[in-house]
């Protein structure tokens, strides 16, 4: 067994289990949020093993830097009581998701069933593929308007938001 | 040697070396301030108190390991080593020299900062687990300002990206030595940059200036309010830590990293680093600390724009003169 394969072992299990963590974990909703973080940062770790560099960076930023954070601010803000999640409430959510998630993984098996991964040896892909390089010249050509899209999508969020808030203060 | 096991052994050694350094400079630290303020500072325990340092670490592990009751006691004890540990992370991409260096990524800009970015979380979980407000109020501020700060760190970093077409940092440095210091050359750009980017890696360190997280006058010790002996140990070294990093950082990116003349490059780099870093403790001594308000609106209203403009200047520097012209 080589060091990437104990590393690869490591981090996927640690992925799994503070996913787990986070779906199972009732007690609060702050260690949830945080077992998220270590899922993101875990995939994070195994894109790196993968020499996936770029994907790793954006995991590690976007998700567990970005995104976690705003969730963190929207649990702390809400302040969510017991009272309204009721446990009745929370058992239905639940049954939902996990048939949801059986119904994920029977696909992926059946899929996997059709067409096994590694059948045929994957084809090598040519120097510098999936670098920042690449990904930043498709977006700026051939996406360029679709970007243009998602920044003004940001630029009307900001908008709004410095309304709602400057509304209160007035 | 494998790359992996390169990165190991090279990176115990450059985060042995890192830690001692941060260690010493407490003892460095307490004695420059002591100058500027007319004391003393330490002088019993060893030749100038420069033992100073191992009592106060023995002091630390003897004291009682205190737990607050209604603290959250898994979170509370996981907090401090891994503010350590992430911001001990992003040092794995940083070239001390040609050789000196645990892992040369192609993307070393953009891993520094994302795990660089990864700090706001440990030191959060420290403020919300202790069960305490003023550590429930330092931590939010704590993420207010890295989050704020993180914008304006990361476009000032992409200004040497952009000057030397790559984010691989032994990539930035041979660019630099082929022409001059980002710092020097393009006149302007890369001064500014270089100041933005000190600043905000102050901020994100929490140090004064930019330390209302841990404001003594408001909110007792903030984040730390609720730790004792080597755990808060910890969170205080971790502080330490990120300022040298970041100096070390600044020094490869901006300051031609391993670039000099006459001596080896690794004398260069350390010699860049310990200097950006002498110059946080003269900040630190000389200035007082800003207001919550003050803070948020120098990042919003001038770094960020100002940083935003740099990205741009730099770009056109590149397109009408090349790289390193």
């Amino acid at each position: 067994m080589t060091a990437e394969t104990i590393l690869f072992y490591l981090f996927g299990g640690l992925a799994v289990i503070s996913a787990l963590g986070m779906v199972l974990n009732t007690r609060n909703t702050v260690a949830s949020v945080l077992s998220l973080v270590v899922t993101m940062v875990s995939l994070g770790a195994v894109y790196l093993l993968l020499e996936a560099y770029l994907v790793a960076a954006f995991q590690i930023m976007v998700y567990g830097g970005a995104i976690v954070v705003l969730f963190l601010f929207v649990v702390m803000l809400l302040n969510l009581s017991t009272d309204e999640f009721p446990p009745s409430k929370q058992r239905l959510i639940k049954s939902a998701f996990v048939i949801a998630g059986v119904a994920i993984l029977a696909q992926i098996l059946i899929a996997l069933g059709h067409d096994p991964l590694f059948a045929t040896p994957p084809e090598a892909v040519p120097e510098g593929y999936g670098g920042y390089r690449q990904v930043g010249i498709l977006l700026y050509t051939d996406y360029v308007l679709l970007v243009e899209m998602a920044s003004l999508l940001l630029l009307a969020a900001i908008v709004g938001a410095l309304i709602l808030a400057k509304r209160k203060i007035d | 040697m494998t790359p992996l096991m390169h990165g190991f052994v090279w990176g115990l050694v450059i985060a042995t070396v890192l830690v001692t350094i941060a260690v010493l400079s407490i003892w460095f630290e307490r004695k420059f301030s002591a100058r500027m303020q007319s004391r003393l500072g330490p002088t019993l325990v060893g030749p100038a108190g420069i033992l100073q340092l191992v009592a106060d670490a023995l002091k630390m592990m003897q004291k009682e390991d205190l737990i607050p009751e209604k603290a959250d006691s898994i979170l509370f004890r996981l907090a401090p080593p891994f503010t350590v540990l992430f911001t001990l992370s992003v040092a794995a991409v940083i070239p001390f020299s040609e050789n000196v260096l645990a892992a040369d990524l192609d993307i070393g800009v953009l891993f520094m900062l994302a795990v660089g970015g990864l700090v706001v979380f440990p030191v959060w979980i420290a403020g919300w687990s202790s069960n305490n407000k003023y550590a429930l109020l330092g931590a939010m501020r704590a993420v207010a300002q890295g989050i704020a700060y993180e914008i304006p760190l990361v476009l000032s970093a992409m200004v040497p990206v952009v000057l030397a077409q790559s984010m691989r940092f032994s990539d930035i440095i041979s660019v630099q030595a082929e022409t001059h210091w980002f710092v020097i050359w393009p006149l302007g750009p890369g001064l500014i940059a270089f100041v933005i980017f000190f600043i905000c890696s102050l901020a994100e360190a929490n140090r004064i200036p930019f330390d209302i997280p841990e404001a003594e006058s408001e909110l007792v010790a903030g984040v730390t309010t609720e730790y004792a002996g080597m755990r808060f140990g910890l969170l205080q070294m971790a502080e330490y830590l990120h300022t040298l990093i970041a100096s070390a950082v600044a020094a490869a990116i901006f300051f031609g990293g391993w670039d000099g003349p006459f001596a080896p490059g690794l004398h260069w780099m350390v010699l860049k680093t310990l200097a950006l870093f002498f110059t946080i403790f003269w900040i630190r001594w000389s200035l007082v600390r800003f207001r919550s308000d003050q803070l948020m609106a120098l990042c919003w209203k001038y770094l960020l724009p100002l940083s935003l403009l740099l990205v741009m200047v730099a770009a056109l520097f590149v397109h009408y003169c090349g790289v390193g012209a």
